[in-house]
């Protein structure tokens, strides 16, 4: 019972943050909502014993995107109130097209119920159960690969990011590394032969 | 209990919300950036739920490479937005017709 409770309680949470997120003025507001979505996500899927990436939705999405995100909507002087302007304008189409997409994957979802009993619940693992162990052993053994992969395209996504925002400003003082390694010392000191100074 | 419909419905109705976010914040791109996580997050609670219901691990895997995923295409889908509004002064989508599409 008190799962239940929990369930519902943090789906509400949920959707009204959700709502929150499409609906706020000010674009931080939309990302602190944002956060507190991610939150409540990573609390159901603790209550679905899927532990580990509860705690890495907190970790890097809480931790790193979301910072980014909200690093960039202070950064940047936005004119909030041209965005806002036509806001409403395909507000009905939206809201139809929303409404549209629940009825019909709870009507497949509630109706089909893809061979399983939808009012079961699901076993609950047995005590000494490592979440964290059984995701690890499956990720660098079967999916090994696609590991070496994901971080491949995270290095990817890093070169990208930075060079992407990376500004040469003109008069800007800045080491030019190949050019003092592939410096020789015959381009750098110059030996002059002369006579010693004799006293008068 | 949870049932695995209460759980694929919520994610439907999360998906919708994003999808709306969408339609109604056409044009800030750092909103069409945030509904864009939502639509994601929408998808991890599927695998999430079916990984449970199913007793099958692979599922959690799957949302581990999507958050991977998701976290690179949010660090260059903002550098992108803050060059963007270094050339333009302005995020909004309006702005965007140099290529006259």
């Amino acid at each position: 019972m008190l799962i239940e409770g929990l369930y519902f309680l943090f789906a509400a949470i949920l959707v009204l943050a959700a709502l929150g997120v499409i609906l706020a003025r000010n674009p931080v507001y939309s990302a602190l909502l944002l956060v507190l979505c991610f939150f409540t996500s990573a609390a159901i899927w603790l209550l679905l014993e899927a532990e580990f990436l509860a705690v890495v939705l907190v970790l890097v999405y809480v931790g790193a995107v979301m910072v980014l995100f909200l690093f960039v909507v202070m950064m940047l002087d936005i004119n909030l109130a041209e965005l806002r302007h036509g806001f409403t304008r395909f507000a009905a189409l939206g809201v139809v097209t929303a409404l549209a997409v629940i009825v019909e994957i709870a009507g497949v979802v509630w109706v089909r119920g893809f061979g399983l009993d939808l009012a079961a619940g699901a076993a609950s693992q047995p005590a000494g159960y490592s979440n964290t162990l059984e995701l690890g052993t499956l990720l660098y053994t079967r999916y090994a690969y696609p590991f070496e992969l994901a971080a491949m395209l995270l290095l990817v996504a890093i070169v990208a990011a930075i060079t992407l925002t990376m500004r040469r400003r003109p008069g800007l003082k800045q080491q030019d590394v190949s050019a003092q390694v592939a410096t020789r010392a015959a381009d750098r000191v110059r030996l002059v032969r002369m006579d010693a100074d004799t006293k008068q | 209990m949870i049932s695995l419909a209460h759980l694929l419905t919520l994610s439907a109705i999360l998906f919708a919300v994003a999808v709306a976010g969408i339609f109604l914040n056409r044009k800030n791109v750092i909103l069409l950036l945030m509904c864009v996580e939502l639509v994601l997050l929408a998808a991890n609670f599927n695998f999430i739920a079916f990984a449970r219901y199913l007793g099958d691990l692979q599922g959690q895997v799957f949302v581990f490479f999507i958050l991977t995923v998701a976290a690179a295409e949010a660090a260059i889908g903002l550098a992108i937005l803050v060059v963007l509004f270094r050339e333009r002064r302005s995020i909004n989508v309006e702005d965007l017709d140099t290529l006259k599409g």
